[in-house]
């Protein structure tokens, strides 16, 4: 599939390469930090050295580990989120202290808002110049205090492999998230004394945790008490979120919803999980979901939430979301249950796990205990048919049709593509117009919604996934906030696609002012000239085209999907004018879902109440 | 002004957690992220050396107290945590407090024997004392000297611990 030679997808690269260090043992910190990482199991790590990290990078030379060398911090954090999405593992990154460690701070708050389980090393300067202001010294754990699962400053080489191991543990157990591990120099340094250490295996020590104990199992009771509310349910509706990928519980997921035959939704953090061809899918619920899926869970009697967290993007304004509807809330964290909305059933344990028990019941229950939905499936139904997601197709001299161009972009890649996203309206499209068929397949910034998210995840995709194509949607203003991976990717040959929805607009902030502030539009034009971003592109070393025409669309995505050699990147040139719809305006109930303006009429009288 | 913390709005909350560095700033950074204040604090290690106890009073309730305390379990460092109903516990504070003696030594010598308090350091005018007792009755002590002139005052903040007959 690669056509370059010098791509080396890290599962092909020798063993071999591993043999100095592999062949004795650390006797200081930083090779045994480094050997720790591979004890992890560690293949790929992102990042970028700097003075107080520069003793760790020695022994990288020798290690088995890739390291993806970025070109700036948030990158390395955004890549290792990426290749956490895709692969299911975590992903790692390192950097510098003082202002690498600020860069990753973002990465570091996305991951925790979209419980990406990461690893970040930073350096610390000595411990001696600890709190001196030192040169390149910042409180990185005080600062990442808020933005992590949990962070370490390790003040002993001794500790590091446990530590190492402590951190990989609560990055991807219970609800995974971000760990950070600040390393002082001193202690990592050869040359210092106070860095030597006696090697032991990171798993060979106990784990000083006494206060982790993540519960997976439900409680039994609970789930019985569920799945008799299920059975009595006339209007159920099962609200997916990101939770079911990180349980890795699609499967049971689909034979859950099979079983019961009731309705999913699935939100932005769980595009995916169900399959959108399915005729059970309803899709995305929320501000910008769909008509049939909001309405489904407005109208709902039951809500079955699997990992999911009544985000307020899901819920609108909360007192008017779901009012006739009784809640079963099952969740892996305990502090999730009864956060936003108070629960019937709440249930603390892994979604794979109370799932599977929710189906063992439902059989024994039988087919028989199940209330009559007919009537509720036929309602569903017909808003479907009457609300499908629609546009208005461009006229002849009319820029491009974001939601065209997505769908082109659907159907001129094979399902098992992994879209990666930026924020904005390009998002919202994407979630929208693409069919997610597999767990995956999606990975977007949900949570903190950080532009500047989807080309460095695309690249942390590909290099845990080489073997896919991965596709990178993005907003022009997003991709000026992180564009020069791609420089990454061309270097480090981890080529990469771009669909770059040109506006010449912060689309999604337009959209806000066009809609609720009377057109005013203010500070969000950014340039119909500058950049010009296939010549961009291609300084970069990937390959430019610009789009501007209808028919030139799904040739110019044939023609991306032909090069393998480097990455490309498409600029589309969009209508700024175009908007997300269906929107549940700010501060308006999920029942006030404004369509379309082509459907607008149809929910006057009869659809809004049927 | 002076709400006491007995009133049923204050909320005793007892963790035990690592004793480590940092540990503190994670479980106060919940409450300021929030913008919670924290009425008083209580830290020290327990008979195990590993751990120590925090007893923290705070003027928050319902969904949000909740919330808070499921938030600081999650606390990696945080090993345990309960809210203390006030009916079945136990709380001592402790205060030291430096009066103006003045002309009226004997008088104040009388309300120390009558709360049996302890005198610690005696000057020429002022004296300083100590005294251990639940919250509400040091708030009371605190009044009754409060006219001869305070001087200084420290109070720890109150510790607790569940009764035995529960
Ligand atoms: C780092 C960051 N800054 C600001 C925002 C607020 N914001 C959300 S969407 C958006 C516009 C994005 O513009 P563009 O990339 O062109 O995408 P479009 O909406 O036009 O598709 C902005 C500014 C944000 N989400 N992240
Ligand atoms: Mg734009």
């Amino acid at each position: 599939m690669f056509s370059a030679g010098s791509f080396h997808p890290l599962h092909l690269r020798p063993r071999s390469w591993n043999s100095r260090l592999m062949s004795t043992n650390p006797t200081n910190g930083g090779e045994a930090l480094v050997r720790a990482l591979e004890c992890e199991g560690v293949e790929v790590m992102f990042g970028l050295p700097g003075g107080a990290i520069l003793p760790v990078y020695d022994p990288i030379i020798d290690s088995s580990i890739r390291h993806v060398l970025v070109r700036h911090e948030q990158g390395a954090g955004h890549m290792a989120e990426g290749y956490a999405h895709a692969t299911g593992k975590p992903g790692v990154c390192m950097v510098t202290s003082g202002p690498a460690a600020t860069n990753v701070v973002t990465p570091l708050a996305d991951a925790m808002l979209d419980s990406v389980p990461m690893v970040c090393i930073t350096g610390q300067v000595p411990l001696a110049a600890i709190g001196t202001d030192a040169f390149q010294e910042c409180d990185t754990t005080g600062i990442t205090m808020a933005v992590t699962k949990h962070n370490f400053l390790v003040t002993d080489p001794q500790d590091i492999p446990r530590i190492i191991h402590e951190a990989f543990h609560i990055a991807t157990t219970g609800r995974p998230g971000p760990v950070l591990v600040d390393i002082p120099k001193d202690i990592v340094d050869p040359v210092n004394p106070r860095s030597a250490m006696t090697w032991y295996e990171p798993d060979s020590v106990p784990m000083e945790l006494p206060g982790y104990h993540p519960q997976t199992d439900g409680d039994p009771a609970l789930i019985q008490e569920a799945a008799e509310l299920i059975a009595h349910a006339e209007r159920p509706v099962l609200y997916v979120g990101g939770g079911i990928l990180k349980a890795r519980a699609a499967e049971p997921l689909l034979e859950l919803a099979e079983l019961l035959a009731i309705p999913v939704v699935t939100t932005l953090m769980a595009r995916g999980a169900f399959p959108d061809s399915h005729e059970l899918c309803l899709g995305m619920p929320g501000m910008h979901g769909n008509y049939t899926a909001v309405t489904a869970m407005q109208r709902a009697d039951l809500l079955v939430s699997l990992g999911a967290r009544f985000d307020d993007r899901v819920t609108g304004r909360l007192d008017g979301f779901a009012p006739d509807a009784k809640i079963i809330h099952v969740d892996i964290d305990p502090a999730e249950l009864g956060k936003v909305r108070q629960y019937n059933v709440g249930i603390q344990g892994d979604c794979k796990v109370v799932i599977e028990g929710l189906v063992d019941i439902t059989k024994k229950l039988g087919p028989g205990a199940q209330a009559d939905r007919s009537a509720w499936r036929s309602t569903v139904s017909g808003w479907q048919e009457k609300f499908p997601l629609t546009y208005e197709q461009s006229l002849p001299g009319d820029k491009l049709k974001p939601q065209f161009v997505m769908e082109q972009l659907r159907d001129g890649n094979p399902d098992d593509t992994i879209l990666c996203s930026g924020v904005g309206q390009h998002q919202m499209h994407a979630s929208q117009f693409w069919r997610f068929d597999h767990p995956y397949t999606w990975i977007n910034s949900g949570g903190l919604g950080t532009m500047g998210f989807s080309i460095p995840a695309a690249i942390g995709a590909k290099a845990g996934m080489p073997d896919r194509r991965v596709w990178a949607v993005d907003g022009d203003g997003n991709f000026q906030m992180t564009a020069q991976e791609l420089v990454t990717a061309t270097v480090e040959d981890i080529p990469i696609k771009v669909a770059l929805f040109n506006n010449s607009y912060l689309g999604m902030v337009r959209q806000w002012q066009e809609m609720f502030y009377d057109e005013r539009f203010s500070e969000v034009h950014l340039s119909d000239h500058v950049p010009d971003y296939v010549k961009w592109a291609e300084s970069m070393g990937a390959v430019g085209i610009r789009v501007e025409s209808p028919e030139e669309v799904a040739p110019a995505i044939a023609k991306a999907n032909e090069i393998n050699d480097r990455s490309v990147v498409i600029e589309f040139v969009t209508d700024a004018r175009e908007n997300v719809f269906p929107m549940v305006p700010a501060g308006a109930t999920n029942s006030d879902v404004v369509v379309d303006p082509s459907q607008q009429h149809l929910l006057d009288g009869t659809g809004g109440d049927s | 002004m002076n709400v006491s913390p007995a009133s049923p709005r204050w909320h005793t909350l007892v963790a035990t957690v690592e004793n480590k560095p940092g540990v503190l700033a994670r479980v106060a950074g919940l409450f300021s992220r929030r913008g919670f204040n924290i009425h008083s604090l209580a830290v020290a290690p327990t008979n195990d050396e590993r751990f120590s106890r925090i007893t923290f009073t705070v003027d928050i309730e319902g969904t949000p107290l909740d919330q808070v305390v499921k938030q600081l379990d999650k606390l990696i460092n945080v090993v345990d945590i309960t809210e203390l109903n006030p009916a079945h516990s136990v709380e001592r504070e402790l205060m030291l407090i430096t009066v103006e003696t003045g002309e009226s030594r004997k008088e104040l010598m009388e309300i120390v024997d009558d709360y049996r308090a302890y005198v610690l350091s005696d000057g020429d005018d002022s004296m300083m004392m100590s005294w251990s007792a639940r919250p509400a009755r040091l708030d009371e002590l605190e009044e009754r000297l409060r006219p001869f002139g305070i001087v200084e005052l420290q109070r720890t903040g109150r510790v607790a611990l569940p009764s035995l007959d529960d």
